[in-house]
C-alpha cells in the first residue's frame, strides 16, 4: 500500500500514522489533547496541500490507483446494471464497459473506459485504452438507448485510444470519427463525466454530449503531460511544464468554457472516500437528467451543436 | 543533361537540392530523379519516372482542382487566438507569427467556395507547411464553415486533409474541434448534401478521427501515410516494426477504409464525376 502514497501526500499519511499510533495509548497515557491538536493539524495541511497543488500533481491524483474506475461508480451509484457486450462485428473490447442500469427512479444506458487495479486486471483491461471495436460497442449500446429513448451516461477514463497495429488496421480513426458524428445527433440527452484521465480523441470518442461534467482532480487535454513533453520538448523529463502549459485540470476546462460544471471530491482525493464520492456523483446525475429529459429531441440536438460550435478562440 | 552530371560527385544530395541553377530543378526524393520544376508543375507536382506524389500546398491544389479565377477565399484573415498563452521551448505566438511570416499562410488551411468542372462546391484545402498542418481553433472554425457553407447553399463539400493531428499548443481547445466539426458534418449528411474527402500525406491524428474519416466518398492520394497514431508510437508501442506499406493508402483501401486511391492528375475528374452521382 505504501507505494501507493504520492509525494506530496506523505506528510499527510505521516502525520495520520502518528495519530493512530497515538491512539493505542491514549487510555493510559494522556495524550488526548495532543491527539486532537495533531487531528486539527492534519485537516490545515490538507487544506494547504490540496489548495495549491500543481497541474501535474493533479494529473498524478487522476492517475491514482486506488481511484474507483468505472465499474466501481456503476456499482455504487446504480442498481440492476445489466453489462452489455460487444460490437456485433468483431469482438468484446473490455476497456469499454456499458449496459443498461437505474439510478433511482432513472432508467438510463451507462458505459465508460475501464481500467484494472493490478497488472492482470489491466491487460485484461488493456489500461484502458480502446480498440475501434470499443468504440464501436459503445455507439452500438448509444443508439440501443436511443430506440428505447433512454439518457446516455459516460464516464470517462483513459490514458488515450489503444495505437497499436490491428487498431489501426480495424480503423480507430473512423470509429472515433463515427462516434463524434452520431452522439451528436443522437435523439437522447447524454451526459459525460471526466472521472480520472480524459486523454486525447480516445477519451473524445465517448465524450460528445450535453452536460460535461469534471471530477475536482481529474485533466481532459488533447495529449498526455508526457507525450507532449516527448514531442514538444524532445525528451520525457518535461512533463511538469506540459501539464502546466496544457491547462489541462477541472478548473482550467471550466474557465475555457469547455466543461459545465466541476464536481467536488472528497478532500484528498477521490480515492480517499469511494462511497462518498459516488454519492456526490449520484445527486448531480439525477438533477442533470431531471433537467434534461424535458427538453425535445430536436432542441437537444441543435443546442449541443451550438455547444461545440462556440468552443475555440481566434480573430478575425 | 551531361553538364549536370559532371558535378554530381562533387555535391551532397542535400545541397543538389538547393543549389540547382534558380532552384529549377528538384530531385524526386523516392527515385532521385532530378526534375525542372516548370515540367514537375505541368505533371501536377508528379515524378515523371516514379510517380511519386510530391507533397504540395493549398495553392497548388488549389490550382489544378478549382477552374481558372473560379476559387473565392473565405476567413482569410482569420488567426489563431493563443487563449492559453502557451510555450513550450518557444512562445505559440511566436511560432505562429514567425510561420505566417515564411509561409505567407495564416493557418493550415483554405476554405471557400469554387467551381470545379462547372459545378459550384465549398472547398477546404489543408497545408502541412503551416505547423505541420494542424488542427487548432481556427482550422476547426474554418472547416466548420465551410460545411455550412455547403449546408445553406446545398453544394458539394470537398475537403483536401493534409495535416499531423490536432494541434497541441490549443490543447483542449484543439480535441474539441474534432466535435465541432463533425457534429456540423451530422448537420450536412441530414440534409443529403455530399461530403468527398481527400487524403493527402500525411493525414494522421485527430483529424483522421474526425472529418478526414466521415466523408460519403473518401478517396486518397498514392502511398499517402494516412491513421490515427503515428507510426512512431505503434512502433514503440508494440515494440515491433511495422509491416511495409502500413499506413499507407493502399493499406487502408485493402482493409476497407477508403473507396479508391486515386492519381493526383485524375483527382479532379474523379470528383466530378462522384458529384454528378451524389447530387
Ligand atoms: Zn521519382
Amino acid at each position: 500500500m505504501a507505494s501507493n502514497i504520492l509525494d506530496f501526500e506523505k506528510p499527510i499519511a505521516e502525520l495520520e500514522n502518528k495519530i493512530r499510533e497515538m491512539r493505542k495509548y491514549e487510555d493510559n497515557l494522556d495524550i488526548k489533547e495532543e491527539i486532537s491538536s495533531l487531528e486539527e493539524k492534519v485537516v490545515k495541511l490538507k487544506q494547504n496541500i490540496y489548495e495549491n497543488l500543481t497541474r501535474w500533481q493533479r494529473v498524478q491524483l487522476a492517475r491514482h490507483p486506488e481511484r474507483p474506475y468505472t465499474l466501481d461508480y456503476i456499482y455504487m451509484m446504480t442498481k440492476n446494471f445489466i453489462e452489455l457486450h460487444g460490437d456485433r462485428q468483431y469482438r468484446d473490447d473490455k476497456a469499454i464497459v456499458g449496459g443498461f442500469a437505474s439510478i433511482d427512479e432513472y432508467k438510463v444506458m451507462i458505459i465508460g473506459q475501464q481500467k484494472g487495479r493490478d497488472t492482470k486486471s489491466n491487460i485484461y483491461r488493456n489500461f484502458g485504452m480502446a480498440n475501434p471495436e470499443g468504440y464501436r460497442k459503445a455507439l452500438r449500446l448509444m443508439k440501443l438507448a436511443e430506440k428505447f429513448n433512454k439518457p446516455v451516461i459516460t464516464l470517462i477514463d483513459t490514458p488515450g485510444a489503444y495505437p497499436g497495429l490491428e487498431a489501426e488496421q480495424n480503423g480507430q480513426a473512423e470509429a472515433i470519427a463515427r462516434n463524434l458524428l452520431e452522439m451528436s445527433r443522437l435523439k437522447v440527452p447524454i451526459i459525460v463525466v471526466i472521472i480520472g484521465e480524459g486523454a486525447s480523441g480516445g477519451a473524445l470518442g465517448i465524450a460528445v454530449g450535453d452536460r460535461i461534467l469534471m471530477l475536482e482532480n481529474t485533466w481532459y487535454s488533447v495529449i498526455s503531460p508526457e507525450s507532449c513533453s516527448s514531442i514538444l520538448w524532445r525528451s520525457w523529463e518535461y512533463k511538469e511544464q506540459a501539464a502546466e502549459a496544457l491547462k489541462l485540470t477541472a478548473v482550467d476546462l471550466l474557465e475555457q468554457k469547455i466543461i459545465d460544471k466541476i464536481i467536488p471530491e472528497p478532500l484528498g482525493g477521490a480515492h480517499k472516500d469511494h462511497n462518498k464520492m459516488a454519492e456526490t456523483l449520484r445527486n448531480e446525475l439525477k438533477s442533470e437528467l431531471a433537467a434534461l429529459i424535458k427538453i425535445k429531441p430536436e432542441k437537444l440536438i441543435q443546442n449541443r451543436l451550438e455547444k461545440f460550435g462556440k468552443m475555440g478562440v481566434y480573430t478575425e | 543533361m551531361s553538364w549536370f552530371k559532371r558535378s554530381k560527385q562533387n555535391i551532397s544530395p542535400e545541397s543538389q537540392k538547393r543549389s540547382m541553377p534558380d532552384g529549377q530543378w528538384i530531385k524526386c526524393q523516392e527515385c532521385d530523379e532530378i526534375i525542372h520544376n516548370k515540367q514537375l508543375e505541368i505533371n501536377l507536382w508528379v515524378c515523371l519516372k516514379c510517380n511519386f506524389h510530391f507533397r504540395i500546398g493549398a495553392d497548388e491544389y488549389i490550382s489544378f482542382l478549382m477552374d481558372d479565377g473560379s476559387f473565392k477565399e473565405y476567413d482569410k484573415k482569420m488567426k489563431s487566438g493563443d487563449p492559453l498563452e502557451f510555450v513550450d521551448t518557444k512562445k505559440y505566438s511566436e511560432r505562429t507569427s514567425s510561420t505566417i511570416k515564411k509561409t505567407g499562410l495564416n493557418d493550415a488551411v483554405k476554405t471557400g467556395i469554387g467551381k470545379l468542372n462547372g459545378k459550384k462546391v465549398s472547398a477546404a484545402f489543408m497545408d502541412f507547411r503551416f505547423i505541420g498542418g494542424s488542427m487548432g481553433s481556427v482550422v476547426g472554425e474554418k472547416i466548420a464553415r465551410a460545411i455550412d457553407r455547403a449546408f445553406e447553399n446545398k453544394i458539394p463539400l470537398i475537403i483536401i486533409s493534409q495535416s499531423g493531428g490536432a494541434r497541441m499548443m490549443e490543447a483542449a481547445y484543439s480535441l474539441m474541434q474534432m466535435a465541432k466539426t463533425s457534429s456540423r458534418l451530422a448537420r450536412l449528411a441530414d440534409a443529403k448534401i455530399p461530403y468527398i474527402s481527400v487524403l493527402t500525406d500525411p493525414t494522421t491524428g485527430g483529424t483522421t478521427a474526425s472529418y478526414a474519416m466521415l466523408g460519403d466518398v473518401i478517396l486518397a492520394e498514392p502511398k499517402a501515410l494516412i491513421g490515427f497514431a503515428g507510426p512512431r508510437v505503434i512502433k514503440e508501442t508494440i515494440g515491433k516494426d511495422l509491416p511495409p506499406g502500413f499506413q499507407r493508402s493502399e493499406f487502408l483501401l485493402e482493409h476497407g477504409f477508403v473507396d479508391c486511391v486515386v492519381q493526383r492528375k485524375e483527382l479532379k475528374n474523379n470528383l466530378s464525376a462522384l458529384i454528378d452521382f451524389m447530387m
